[in-house]
Formats: C-alpha cells, sequence, structure tokens
C-alpha cells in the first residue's frame, strides 16, 4: 500500500487524470473526452484508476475550467489551472521562458521569464481546440486527417484570426470557391498561431524557450509547424513539446496535490464525486412544450404548409429547375410548370458543393422521364458564379429575391421572411409586394445553424436527435444570446452547474432566436415584424428552434414543409418566371464527361495582388475567383471615374508624391484622420521647408508589421492598421513621426459638438506608451484644436522651435494649410458633383457610400465601392454630399464630426430619387451603435433603404455582395 | 422638442428613479433630494430580465452600463410598481466624446414606443440638456459633494474593516449606522462640520474588532459604471472578498475632481478662456481643499488609509499621458492604477464595459508602461457585457490572484 498523489483536470472537452509517486514520477496518466458528462467521465476514470491501484491511497487536487463547480460541489481541494500548469513547468521545465497552451477552449500563455505574467484568451477569442474542432467538421474530415493534409500544404491563405466565427466566415468562401483543402487546413492552423501571437502577446515578444502544452499541440503535427515557423523556433532546441504535454496541467495538479494532507481512498473519493452537490445558478427559461398534446398540435398545425408531388419518372413536360448552392448545404428542385415538387435534395456539401451538385443532377438526369424537358434553370446562394459558370446555369438570382419568391407562393401576403441557414440569417421586411429592408448577420453573430449542430456533435448526438431532446426539456438554459465563443462559455458554465443535455439542447434553440430578433432584427416587439411571418432555412426544420421561435414571438408562424429548401424553390420559381423557352443548362452527355481542375495564381493586375483561385472545366471555360475587381476575372476594368473613393485615395497619394525640404524629414502616418487632414500637414511642413514621408499603402502586411504592438485586440481595424504604419516610418529613417493628438475635430456647423471619437483622438499617446522604439525625439505628439488657428500657431511654434523657425513663419505656414485642406475639401466636393452628374446623364443609380475619411483606405475598406461600381452603379463618399444636408435636431446627441456629416448625407439621400445610402461600418467602432440606428431612422422614414455593411480585417466581400445585389434587386423592383 | 420634461413643480407628485451604481452614495443623495421634496427612489433589481430589457431595447453593440441602466429603467416602468404617469427617470450625464454622453437619447429612444409620456432628468455638470434637469441650487449642490465624501469614506472604511473583521457582519453595522445617522446632519448646516463627523466615522470603524492577518489587496479601476456598479461587475467586491482578498475602490470624488481638472487642462492645451474653465477651477479648488480637511483628519486619526490627494493623482497622470486625454475615464485610470501600484496595492483589475472605446487607450493601452514603472504591478482587464460569464471573469482574477500569492 502506497501514498500517491492524484491530479484531475477538467477540461471544457476532457478529463485528464495523472498519478505521482512520491520522486513525482508519473505511473498513470489517463486522456478521454467527457461529452459534457462531466461527473460520469471522472467516474469512469476512477473506477479504472480503483482497478489499478486498489490497495493505494491519494492526495487529491482538482483542477481545470470545468473542475471548479464539481471540486466545489464533492469538497475536494481545487486549484487555477494556469496555476497547475505554472508548477509543473517549474518542475520540469525551469529554464523555459514562455509556455503556450491551447486547451479545448482556452488558450493560454505563461511568459516565465522578465516578470511572469500569465495571460488568458478574453470573452472575445477563439481559436483553440474547439476551434479546430468545428473546422473539421465544415471540412468533413477528422483532426488527425485535417493536419496529415496540412503537412502537404503548398499555400496559406489568409483567415481572420480573431475569432472562430470570423474565420469560418473566410473559409466558407475559399471552399465554396474551390481552393484546395490541404491548403485551407494549413491556414486554419496558421490562424490560431496569429490568434495566439496577437491575441495573446499582445505587445509582448514570444522569445527563448517556449513550452508548448495542451492536447491540440501534442496531437498535431501542423499545428506545431506552423507555430515554430511563424515564431522562428527550432523543434526540440528552443520549442518544446514534451511527451506527456496532454496531461500537463493534471501533473501540475497532482504536484499541488502532494501538499495537501488528506488522504482518501478511490472508493471514498468515488462517494464524494457521485454525492457532489450540484451548485445552482443556472437560469432557466420556460420549456418549449408544456404538454405532448400542445407538441401533437403544433405538428399538425405546420404540416399544412406543404407542395404538391409528382413523380418524376411518369411526369412528362416542362420542368425548372434550382438550385441553392449555400454556405455550407447544397438545395436542388425540379418543378413542374404549376409548382409541383418533381424532385428534391439537400445535404451538406461537404465544403466540395460543384462535385455534389454535379453528382445530383446526373441523379435527375438518369432517372427523369425522357419526356420532361427542362425549360430553365436558376442558381442561388454562396457557390452562385460557380455553379452558373460550370454548369451553363441560365440565371444567377441572390439570395434575397429567391427567398422571397418562395415565400410569396406559400403565403402570398407574406410581409415578413426570416431564414436561419448555415451560416446566416437574412430577414426581410416586404412593403407593396416588394422587399423593403433586409437585415443579415454580421459576421460577428453569424452562429447560426450549423452551430447548433457543432454544438450537437461535439456532445456527441447526431443533430436531429438532439433538436429532439430539446422539445421537451423541462428547464431550458438561458444561453444569452451572442456569438459562438461566448455561447461557448455560457454551456460551459451550465454544464458546470449541472444542467441536462436536453435543456441545453432547448437552450440553443432559443439562444439562436434571440440573437436573431435582438441582434439581426433588432425588433422590439414582434408587432415590429409583420403580421404574416414565414420562416425558412434548414435550421427552422428543427422544431425546437421554430417552437422557440414562436414563443419568443408570441404567435404563431408559417414555416413550409420544404423550408430547407426554399432558396432553390424560389429560384426554379425564378427560372420558369424568366425562361426564353430553352435552357443552357449542361446537357446529360456534357455532364457524364464534366471535369474541373483548380489552381491557385496570384493578380497582377494592379498593387492589390489579390489571391486567385482559378478553375478549369476544360474547352477554354474558366471560372476566376478571389479577386475584387473585374480586372481579375480577365474583363476590361471600369476607368475608376464613377467612384470618388477611388478619386480621393489618389488625390492623397499624388500629393505625397514628391516633397522637399532641407530642414528636417518628417514622418506621417497614412491611417486615421490622416486620410483628411493629410493636405494640411503636408502644407505646413513643407511651407516651412522640411520634408514630408509618408507610410505606404495599407496592406495585410502592414497589419502584420505593428501586430506585436497592438494592446487591445477588440480595436477598429483602422487603428491597429495605424501600428504598421509606425513601423514603416521608423523604417524610412524620418527625423521624427509627426502625429497630434485631438480631442476636437473640425466644426462643421449643424451639431451640438465636434469632437473626435476617442480613438481617433488619443491614438498617438497609445502608439508611444506601447511602440518601446518610440521616444520624446522621434515622436512628436502635441495636442491641438483645429478650429483655434492662434492655438495651432503656437503650439506648432513650440514644436519646432528647436529647428530655428520662427512663429512669424509658422503663422504664414498656418494659414497655406487651411488653404490646402479647403482646397482639397472643394476639390472632394466638386468631383463629387460631377460623378453624380455623369450617373445621372448615363441613368446609373448613385450610391452615398458613407464611412469616414480613412475608409478610403483600400486595406479597410476591401473594395466595396469596386464592387458597387462593377454593379452598374455610381460611388460618392459622404463628405462629398452632406453639405446639401440639413437635419437640425436628431435624437442623439451629435457630437462627432465625422459623424454628423453622416445625418446630413442621409438626409440628402432621402431628398435624392436616384440614390441611397450604403453605411460602411467598422467592427468595434462604438460610435456607429449610436448613429447606425439614427441614420437608418433618417432614410427609412422618408421610405429609403438602410444598407449597413459590416467590415474589419476580414477580407471576404460575400456578405457586402449579398447585401448589395439584394439593394439593387430591391431598388429594381421599387 | 418631441419628449416630456420634467419641471420643478412636478416633483411634489413624480417618483424619480434613480439607476443602482453606488449604493452607498447614492441612498445619502437621495435622502437629501427628499428633504428638497424630490420623491426619489434608488432601483436595486439584479434579474436577468434587466439584461433582456437592456437587449431588447439598446442596440447590441452599446455599452453594458447603457444597456443596463435603460433596461433596469425599462424593467421597473413595466413591473406595475410606479404609475407610469407619474414617474421620471433621472441619470447622470459626463458630457464629452465618449459614448456615455448619449446614453440620455438613448434612453429617450427607448421610451419612446412605450413611455413617452416619461420625463428623463440629466444631473450633469457640463450644462448639456438645460431646462430638463431638477434645479440644482448652490446649497443643494454643496451638499452633494458633501454627501460623496461621506459616502466615499463609508465605502473605504468598510472595505478596509470587512476582510478583516471577527465578528462576522460587524462592518455592515457601522456602515448602516452612519448611513442612518448621516442623513439627519443635512437638515441643518451640521454636515460642514467634516472633521468632527469623519472622526466619529473613523472612531466607530476602529471599533470593530480586527485580525492582524495580511490579505492580499486588490484594486479596482476602470469605467466608472462598470467599477462600482454590483449589477455590473457581478459584484466584484463581493467576490474579492470571499477570495480573501481586501479590495481597494478608489473615490468617487476623484471622477468629479478628474472632470473639473480635465476642464481646466483643455482651457490650457487649447488656449482659451470660458465660463466653464472658470466654474471649473472653482468647483475643483472648493473640492480639493474638503479633500484635503479629510485626507488629514484620516492621517491624524492614525488607523486607518488615506485616500490619495488628487493634486499627486494629477501628477501621476502626467508621467502616463497627457491631461488632455479626458474622454470617458481617461488620464484618471492610469493615474489610479499608478497611485494604487505606489501605494503597495499592486494587484489591480481594470474592469471595462466590452468594447470601451476611451479604455482601449487608457486601460489597455497603458497597462504596459505602468508596468514598466512598476515592475510588480500585476493588472488585469476584465470585459464586462450580457454574453461574458462569471465563471470567465471569475477565472481570469483568479489566475491574477495566483500570481499574486508568489
Amino acid at each position: 500500500m502506497s501514498i500517491y498523489s492524484l491530479g484531475i483536470d477538467v477540461g471544457s472537452t476532457t478529463v485528464k487524470t495523472v498519478i505521482i509517486n512520491d520522486k513525482k514520477n508519473i505511473i498513470y496518466s489517463e486522456y478521454q473526452r467527457h461529452f459534457s458528462k462531466v461527473r460520469d467521465a471522472v467516474k469512469e476514470q476512477l473506477e479504472i484508476i480503483a482497478e489499478k491501484f486498489p490497495e493505494d491511497t491519494f492526495r487529491v487536487c482538482m483542477t481545470g475550467s470545468a473542475g471548479l463547480g464539481l471540486a466545489t460541489g464533492a469538497e475536494i481541494p481545487f486549484v487555477q489551472e494556469v496555476n497547475s500548469a505554472f508548477i509543473a513547468v517549474k518542475e520540469r521545465f525551469p529554464d523555459v521562458d514562455a509556455v503556450i497552451e491551447l486547451g479545448g477552449e482556452d488558450a493560454k500563455i505563461i511568459f516565465m521569464t522578465g516578470g511572469v505574467e500569465q495571460r488568458m484568451n478574453g470573452s472575445c477569442a477563439g481559436g483553440t481546440g474547439a476551434f479546430i474542432d468545428q473546422m473539421a467538421t465544415l471540412l468533413a474530415v477528422t483532426v488527425p486527417e485535417m493536419d496529415k493534409m496540412a503537412l502537404e500544404a503548398t499555400k496559406v491563405y489568409p483567415i481572420a484570426s480573431r475569432c472562430g466565427v470570423f474565420a469560418k466566415s473566410d473559409i466558407q468562401p475559399l471552399l465554396n470557391q474551390g481552393a484546395e483543402r490541404k491548403d485551407i487546413c494549413a491556414s486554419i492552423f496558421q490562424a490560431v498561431v496569429d490568434q495566439t501571437v496577437s491575441g495573446l502577446a499582445q505587445g509582448r515578444t514570444i522569445e527563448g524557450k517556449v513550452l508548448f502544452l495542451g492536447g491540440p499541440l501534442s496531437f498535431l503535427k501542423g499545428l506545431r509547424k506552423a507555430f515554430i515557423d511563424t515564431l522562428s523556433l527550432k523543434e526540440g532546441e528552443t520549442a518544446l513539446f514534451p511527451e506527456e504535454a496532454p496531461v500537463f496541467v493534471a501533473l501540475g495538479c497532482a504536484l499541488f496535490a502532494q501538499n495537501g494532507n488528506e488522504e482518501f481512498t478511490i472508493d471514498a473519493l468515488f462517494n464524494k464525486i457521485n454525492n457532489a452537490k450540484a451548485t445552482g445558478g443556472v437560469v432557466t427559461g420556460e420549456p418549449l412544450f408544456n404538454s405532448q398534446q400542445e407538441y401533437e398540435e403544433f405538428i399538425a398545425r405546420h404540416k399544412q404548409h406543404d407542395l404538391k408531388y409528382a413523380d418524376m419518372r411518369t411526369y412528362k413536360g416542362d420542368a425548372y429547375l434550382g438550385i441553392d448552392a449555400g454556405s455550407t448545404t447544397t438545395k436542388l428542385v425540379l418543378i413542374t410548370g404549376d409548382g409541383r415538387l418533381l424532385y428534391q435534395h439537400y445535404s451538406s456539401n461537404q465544403g466540395q458543393p460543384l462535385d455534389k451538385i454535379t453528382s445530383k443532377l446526373k441523379e435527375i438526369y438518369s432517372q427523369m422521364n425522357p419526356e420532361i424537358v427542362i425549360k430553365g434553370s436558376a442558381v442561388t446562394g454562396y457557390g452562385e458564379e460557380l455553379i452558373k459558370a460550370g454548369l451553363s446555369i441560365d440565371f444567377g438570382i441572390v439570395e434575397t429575391v429567391a427567398h422571397f419568391k418562395a415565400a410569396s407562393y406559400f403565403c402570398p401576403e407574406v410581409d415578413f421572411i426570416i431564414d436561419i441557414g448555415g451560416q446566416d440569417i437574412k430577414c426581410f421586411k416586404i412593403k407593396n409586394h416588394s422587399i423593403d429592408s433586409i437585415m443579415l448577420n454580421e459576421a460577428c453573430s453569424s452562429g447560426c445553424g450549423s452551430f447548433i449542430q457543432t454544438f450537437a456533435l461535439a456532445l456527441g448526438y447526431d443533430i436531429a436527435d438532439f433538436a429532439q431532446l430539446g422539445i421537451m426539456a423541462k428547464h431550458p438554459v438561458d444561453l444569452g444570446s451572442r456569438c459562438t465563443v461566448f455561447m461557448n462559455s455560457s454551456v460551459k458554465q451550465a454544464q458546470k452547474d449541472g444542467a441536462t443535455v436536453e435543456d441545453i439542447s432547448a437552450g440553443l434553440s432559443s439562444s439562436i432566436i434571440k440573437n436573431a430578433i435582438y441582434k439581426v432584427i433588432r425588433a422590439k416587439s414582434p408587432d415590429e415584424l409583420g403580421k404574416n411571418i414565414v420562416v425558412q432555412g434548414g435550421t427552422f426544420l428543427n422544431d425546437a428552434v421554430l417552437r422557440a421561435f414562436e414563443k419568443e414571438m408570441g404567435r404563431n408562424v408559417i414555416r413550409p414543409a420544404i423550408s430547407g429548401l426554399m432558396g432553390a424553390f424560389g429560384a426554379a420559381l425564378y427560372a420558369k418566371e424568366k425562361s426564353k423557352g430553352q435552357s443552357t443548362i449542361i446537357s446529360p452527355e456534357d455532364l457524364q464527361n464534366f471535369s474541373y481542375t483548380s489552381k491557385s495564381a496570384q493578380c497582377g493586375g494592379c498593387t492589390g495582388k489579390c489571391s486567385l483561385n482559378i478553375i478549369n472545366f476544360g474547352n477554354g471555360r474558366k471560372f476566376i475567383s478571389g479577386n475584387k475587381c473585374e480586372k481579375g476575372a480577365g474583363k476590361a476594368q471600369s476607368s475608376g471615374d464613377e467612384s470618388l473613393y477611388e478619386f480621393k485615395y489618389n488625390y492623397l497619394l499624388d500629393m505625397c508624391k514628391e516633397s522637399h525640404g532641407s530642414k528636417a524629414k518628417v514622418g506621417l502616418p497614412l491611417a486615421l484622420n490622416f486620410y483628411e487632414l493629410l493636405p494640411f500637414w503636408k502644407t505646413l511642413f513643407e511651407e516651412l521647408d522640411m520634408e514630408i514621408v509618408i507610410s505606404g499603402e495599407s496592406s495585410r502586411d502592414t497589419y502584420y508589421k505593428g501586430q506585436h504592438t497592438i494592446p487591445s485586440d477588440t480595436v477598429c481595424y483602422p487603428a491597429k492598421l495605424v501600428h504598421g504604419h509606425i513601423e514603416e516610418l521608423l523604417e524610412k529613417k524620418v527625423d521624427f513621426i509627426f502625429y497630434p493628438c485631438m480631442s476636437y475635430n473640425i466644426d462643421e456647423g449643424e451639431s451640438d459638438n465636434h469632437f473626435n471619437c476617442p480613438v481617433v483622438a488619443y491614438y498617438p499617446e497609445l502608439l508611444k506608451a506601447n511602440n518601446s522604439r518610440l521616444n520624446d525625439k522621434n515622436f512628436i505628439h502635441p495636442y491641438l484644436d483645429l478650429n483655434r488657428e492662434k492655438n495651432v500657431i503656437s503650439v506648432m511654434s513650440d514644436v519646432l522651435s528647436g529647428y530655428g523657425i520662427k512663429k512669424s513663419q509658422v503663422k504664414n505656414a498656418v494659414k497655406k494649410s487651411y488653404e490646402a485642406l479647403a482646397d482639397f475639401r472643394n476639390e472632394v466636393f466638386n468631383r463629387g458633383e460631377q460623378v453624380i452628374r455623369k450617373a445621372r446623364e448615363n441613368g446609373q443609380k448613385i450610391i452615398v457610400l458613407s464611412g469616414r475619411p480613412y475608409h478610403i483606405d483600400k486595406e479597410i475598406n476591401h473594395g466595396i465601392h469596386k464592387l458597387i461600381t462593377s454593379l452598374g452603379m455610381a460611388v460618392v463618399s459622404e463628405d462629398a454630399v452632406f453639405q446639401h444636408g440639413h437635419y437640425p435636431h436628431p435624437k442623439v446627441l451629435n457630437q462627432w464630426s465625422y459623424h454628423a456629416r453622416l445625418y446630413r448625407a442621409a438626409q440628402y439621400v432621402t431628398t435624392q430619387p436616384d440614390m441611397q445610402l450604403v453605411q460602411l461600418v467598422s467592427f468595434g467602432c462604438g460610435i456607429d451603435a449610436i448613429t447606425t440606428d439614427e441614420v437608418r431612422e433618417i432614410l427609412e422614414s422618408k421610405g429609403k433603404l438602410y444598407t449597413q455593411l459590416k467590415i474589419d480585417e476580414i477580407n471576404n466581400l460575400g456578405a457586402a455582395k449579398i447585401r448589395l445585389r439584394s439593394l439593387v434587386a430591391a431598388m429594381e423592383e421599387r | 422638442m418631441d419628449y416630456p420634461v420634467f419641471k420643478d413643480e412636478m416633483k411634489d407628485s413624480y417618483t424619480i428613479l434613480v439607476p443602482d451604481m453606488l449604493p452607498v452614495h447614492f441612498k445619502l443623495i437621495i435622502n437629501i433630494l427628499k428633504k428638497y421634496g424630490y420623491h426619489v427612489e434608488l432601483l436595486q433589481t439584479s434579474t436577468r430580465e434587466v439584461v433582456d430589457e437592456g437587449l431588447k431595447n439598446v442596440h447590441n453593440d452599446t455599452c453594458y452600463p447603457a444597456l443596463l441602466v435603460i433596461g433596469q429603467f425599462i424593467n421597473a416602468l413595466k413591473s406595475g410598481k410606479y404609475d407610469v404617469n407619474k414617474t421620471a427617470l433621472m441619470l447622470t450625464q459626463t458630457g464629452g466624446g465618449c459614448r456615455a454622453s448619449n446614453y440620455i437619447h438613448l434612453l429617450r429612444k427607448a421610451l419612446k414606443k412605450e413611455f413617452p409620456q416619461v420625463p428623463v432628468i440629466s444631473l450633469n455638470l457640463s450644462g448639456l440638456e438645460k431646462g430638463s434637469g431638477l434645479s440644482l441650487t448652490l446649497p443643494l449642490l454643496i451638499k452633494v459633494i458633501y454627501a460623496v465624501f461621506y459616502g466615499d469614506l463609508l465605502m473605504s472604511l468598510y472595505n478596509q474593516c470587512k476582510p478583516y473583521e471577527i465578528h462576522s457582519g460587524d462592518s455592515e453595522k457601522v456602515r448602516e449606522k452612519w448611513q442612518q445617522k448621516l442623513t439627519t446632519v443635512f437638515d441643518k448646516r451640521e454636515f460642514l462640520k467634516c472633521k468632527k463627523y469623519c472622526r466619529m466615522i473613523l472612531d466607530d470603524f476602529a471599533k470593530i474588532e480586527r485580525t492582524k492577518e495580511k490579505k492580499i489587496r486588490v484594486g479596482i479601476v476602470g469605467e466608472i459604471y462598470v467599477k462600482y456598479s454590483p449589477l455590473a461587475n457581478n459584484h466584484l467586491e463581493e467576490f474579492l472578498l470571499s477570495e480573501g482578498c481586501e479590495p481597494v475602490v478608489p473615490a468617487l470624488m476623484e471622477f468629479v475632481m478628474y472632470c473639473l481638472a480635465g476642464s481646466v487642462a483643455d482651457s490650457k492645451l487649447y488656449q482659451f478662456k470660458n465660463k466653464k474653465t472658470l466654474v471649473s477651477k472653482i468647483g475643483y479648488d472648493f473640492i480639493h481643499s474638503v479633500q484635503k480637511t479629510v485626507i488629514k483628519t484620516i492621517e491624524e486619526h492614525g488607523v486607518f488609509e488615506a485616500p490619495h490627494d488628487f493634486d499627486h493623482i494629477r501628477k501621476l497622470a502626467d508621467k502616463y499621458m497627457s491631461l488632455g486625454v479626458n474622454m470617458g475615464e481617461g488620464w484618471l485610470i492610469p493615474a489610479e492604477m499608478a497611485a494604487l501600484a505606489e501605494t503597495g496595492t499592486e494587484n489591480i483589475i481594470c474592469t471595462q464595459p466590452f468594447g470601451c472605446l476611451p479604455n482601449h487607450i487608457v486601460a489597455k493601452g497603458m497597462s504596459r508602461v505602468i508596468k514598466e514603472a512598476y515592475p510588480g504591478a500585476n493588472i488585469v482587464a476584465i470585459d464586462y457585457d450580457p454574453g461574458a460569464t462569471k465563471v470567465n471573469q471569475e477565472n481570469r482574477i483568479k489566475l491574477m490572484l495566483a500570481n499574486a500569492k508568489k
């Protein structure tokens, strides 16, 4: 009989146990997934231990994110998990400099030397084990398979690294466009690495000897490689992957337990766990159904909304094909001329939409009666362009239009449609039989259908079974209404508090619904939505979700039996409407021989250097994706004349091409408010015989360059980019960088005040504090107020006094600077007028693309203005039209200059029949939480459409495109 | 104007609701207002419905304080407890370039649909919303200032006693006693005898039997609402107490003085003078003189730790950033962090609403330089929002504490 120490690590997805002897050697260790049945898994482990060590007693301690509740309930000592890791590291690897640990849902860094610091992922940070699992599900491979593929990758795509949901929306289009899966696998790992390096290290460099811990890092070679490469480490020397990595935290816990004084037999321990009291604190909602009868009535009611069916093998006559190439699923329907359903298909596309649709089309061709004539075909969804090109489909339509067509078929009076699909939520209001307003989920809340599926799988259930469990749950857990990452930790907490899988299933259904209603639709009451609501999308096939929606809305809604097929059905109806009598669709013979190859390339059309994906269908037919403008697709590009964004951008760059001066070399970052004030500062310094140097144009690399000095990972992307610009200026060896702090912006009247937003106003302070290369000499950031010329003169005289510049000279220069700024503003205004005039001559619609001055940065706007011009519309910016608008009584405090322009521009748009406003919003812009609602109100009160595009570092214009095309469709219908 | 305005003559028949932020201070102030004929009630609801109402009525990307305050108001109006035709809502408004200046407008927007008749009162010192406030006469204002001082003292002494009390509940008792007793001193001019009352309060707290053990001191700084309101910070002070720590919470008056000093700093930086600058300067000097008295009294008494002289805090801020950074909590956050670190409270929790704009700069943005200046500083930033779970927040705090013990 011996006394050992037992450490139990109950993580978010696994249970790990380690037993050590008094020499601190591991004599037993085990690793097992718990599928949320935390207590059962721990008991199982204890049973195994009891068999192996029947005679021994143990000092025990528990650790882990899901272990706290159990430990408290069972009255077993608990130690914080990072602390456990710390103890184990000190014991086993006393000379490491940093530890990186990735767990199921946590990511942690411990800096061991140079001031001990421990960091955990914040509440907005995915990119962990669970994220990798989720991505594997998306690719329909196992995690080990994914790892193997990643090692063969030849290319890495940029994938947003901040949060799992973002990454997912980057990956999906790549999949749909046919990018190589091995490359995607490697890109996913790279995203996890970027996430850790930028999100966790936050300005601290990871160097020296690094120890890697946690499950994913011990099992995944591809992930290891990505870390080693990114941090320039050497495996075995500066990058250590200990054998016991998966159970390392449990080891620390066992080491901690050694100092305890209580000893238990396994039997005693087992009883303690078994009798552990569940800690309260779960917030629960009402059950979805109060009785079996209620459930049956519900089922019967929804059965009413179904289509008539016809048999494809016996039917003769015209038919129309509709395809919905969704983000995660593929849907096909074939209908008769009178709307009967001949064929339907709904399945996951397993990341290969083209293959899936080809095989299903073959199935249709082989089974259908030879006397059926397909007279028209249409495709919608994420994969629309690819499928249309590959299979010569007649029409491609935007999803929103397809869904509206389908919904009207079931309910001609429909005034509100909500579609929750795998990746997105789409809602639209219908007024006068046309689409009135569209609401799509932003990248941050896209935890929709695929999210519940991933959860089901993580908990060890099939999605259908999982949903069914929720139906009769007694106490659905309240999980809040935010993004997947938040939801993960809510579920974790619920599990900790002893919620059942049933309750979690029902809770997740409610969460999805709350997310849709309050986050996407932002409704205050059900009446706001409409009287006749049609719900659709695959997610609503889940009865629990449907019921949760009805409960939250307090009214019954229509769910067509083909809820998941509505996009395809709408496309088929569209094909029928527009059919010219003959379809261009690929013939059965050609389909038999159909094949394609895909390769990646870089576009050389401009400095943007888009990553292209070229799919070759043979016979010279190609499909190119990844391009942001027409050039990449090999088409002639528009001249850029119809976009004021191009003009402004080029004006500023051209202006700074040449600069002369002998007294000093002054660096100006091409970022934030410099996009407006550059003419001012350039003139000022040049007038004083100083040369100005601007940082280069922004790109993804600019971001990476400054990434290590970003202290707050939730600040907006335009601000994050500044860090890279500062690095560039330092590289350019300027005498000093000039970047003033300004609480106040220029007063343009018609507002309560004229502040800058806090980030724009004080960002130089943050730069100075977080970039160790900046000091008082090379970084000049005075406070000044441009509305007070005297103040500017006095501050600048002070700043430049060391260069032998007299106040009178400054005075003169400042005067010229104001003129230069006015010239620029006038030029923008006049050019805007010109764009508008020209558009009107050509009968084009005009989009006022409204944001902030820095939204002209192409790394920030991702070329959205080009997307708009490619849709045949002209683009002007808010600062070219607001002068015409007046909005004297906003319902908010109108105290920021750039935002005051928005309101006036919106007001002006309401007076112009051929104009619409599209608002660009940078993710994380707190001020826009206020402006967006106000701008919407201004526009909608006068019958205009409101379109908001949220942008981030994500380089994918998929969602923007849907919105803009829907906008075009809505404008056409009016 | 298309919203109802609170007029002074309505005070007899109306109940004014106030959100839960600093229970100790607000209760004192409410009692003073009662003497002036206002019926004021402090909301202390903290159910899930408060958050849900907030989510329904405010843009979800708006900061958490707005969401909670508005949620709590709407929840109260819907509760049936109040006659909605005879109820007004009162909110503080700081002014300046932070989003917080817009809370009142967001509240009005939220009220428009269901409760358009309910007036909103702005309590501010920036001259915003003229005509919709209550008449803050000079005597009333001075009483409120003293109430804040007394509230700060009670809060600070309670925190210094509670972790060490031998008989559980003693500290609460003393706090409650003085909360009651202080109400009466505002009837007459008695409250001005600050020294006398401070000493009595100090004596009472000193009488509490306390252990001599050394506990980990944890400072709380951050966005003003989340820093103080138990509803917003998931009862942070209580959590720290349960973890065996001594919470150190800087005084509310520091925020008031920060606002006044900021306005003076602006006039220097941008070279202008106006009435606001003048009033701020006078206000600052007056408050500072009272603060000095309080500090002196505590120091002479010799048992408890006194707050920092605000002139010193201002100078500390200067080391890290210009006093021109005065949106939100601005330079006050780095200054308070430095002040805490300097006096041995090296473990600091920086509370902030998720996505708080000024805090990018003044909190997360400054922790590097603070750590450089005080290598022992152990700073953790905790985000609060409706989706962030308590377990996540507590884990992060525990992690910091694990570090603190070493």
